[in-house]
């Protein structure tokens, strides 16, 4: 998930655990997917237990990021286009 | 698709943060295993876990392809490749995490090994059907080792 690194991202919780940032996702967002490992968002694949929760704020998308040493973070990334297209799945 | 329908078996080693060292141990000893016994495998690691075992196998007697981490998840979602194996490599939640991913995105028959401190509270949290591998293992490896070879995840 190179990508990330090159993201304008808010991290709202860190060095958690998946079940941690999906719990956040389902308490704070009203507006939320599920969807499967390896679900495309932006131009990389999402990691995780299923269902994984995606959370929607306006245009920002709510997300969990792993990385191997580091655990579960979970980002908060502003793009109107990719929140339309996830809202979008939802119907 | 390519990877198991007409060649060899073919394995993937998804290894986790290489900072408890009986990862790097473990996955060498598992790739001799899998070579001798046929079964072909690649490595998918972070920078860090993949540059530990190269620099250990400088003539690649062990080693074959080894990728990226993110580049292996991204062929396996896209349905480019597939293995007949996957190993992952886990002690942190982030290792179920990936564990929990290759089994919703691959058909390969996935063997989480689970080692560590705390390895008991791992297992607990993988409740999808696998063939699990776990020993309190941190500078050790034996125990880990052991309980690799009563699986023999090669003559499946």
């Amino acid at each position: 998930m190179g990508c990330v690194e090159s993201m304008n991202y808010e991290i709202l919780l860190k060095n958690g655990s998946f079940k941690e940032c999906r719990d956040y996702v389902l308490k704070n967002f009203s507006e939320h997917l599920d969807v499967q490992p390896g679900f495309r968002l932006f131009d990389m694949h999402v990691i995780g237990v299923p269902p994984i929760a995606i959370g929607l704020e306006g245009d920002f998308i709510i997300f969990p990021f792993t990385k191997p040493c580091h655990g579960t973070f979970l980002l908060r990334v502003e793009d109107t286009a990719e929140a339309a297209r996830l809202r979008a799945l939802k119907k | 698709m390519t990877g198991e329908t007409d060649q060899a078996k073919t394995a993937l080693l998804v290894l986790g943060c290489p900072q408890v060292p009986v990862q790097t141990s473990i996955a060498l000893y598992l790739l001799n295993r899998l070579k001798k016994a046929g079964i072909v495998p690649v490595i998918a690691g972070n920078k860090a876990a993949n540059t530990l075992l190269v620099v250990a196998d400088p003539d690649r007697h062990y080693l074959g392809e080894v990728m990226d981490l993110d580049r292996a998840i991204a062929l396996i979602s896209e349905k480019k490749r597939d293995f007949t194996l996957c190993f992952v490599f886990i002690h942190n939640d982030a290792g179920v995490t990936y564990a929990a991913t290759m089994n919703a995105i691959s058909q390969a028959k996935i063997y989480p090994v689970i080692y560590g401190e705390h390895y008991e509270d791992l297992v607990n949290q993988i409740d999808f059907g696998c063939t699990k591998i776990a020993a309190k293992a941190v500078h050790n490896p034996l125990p880990l080792k052991k309980g690799i070879d009563e699986v023999a995840p090669w003559a499946a």
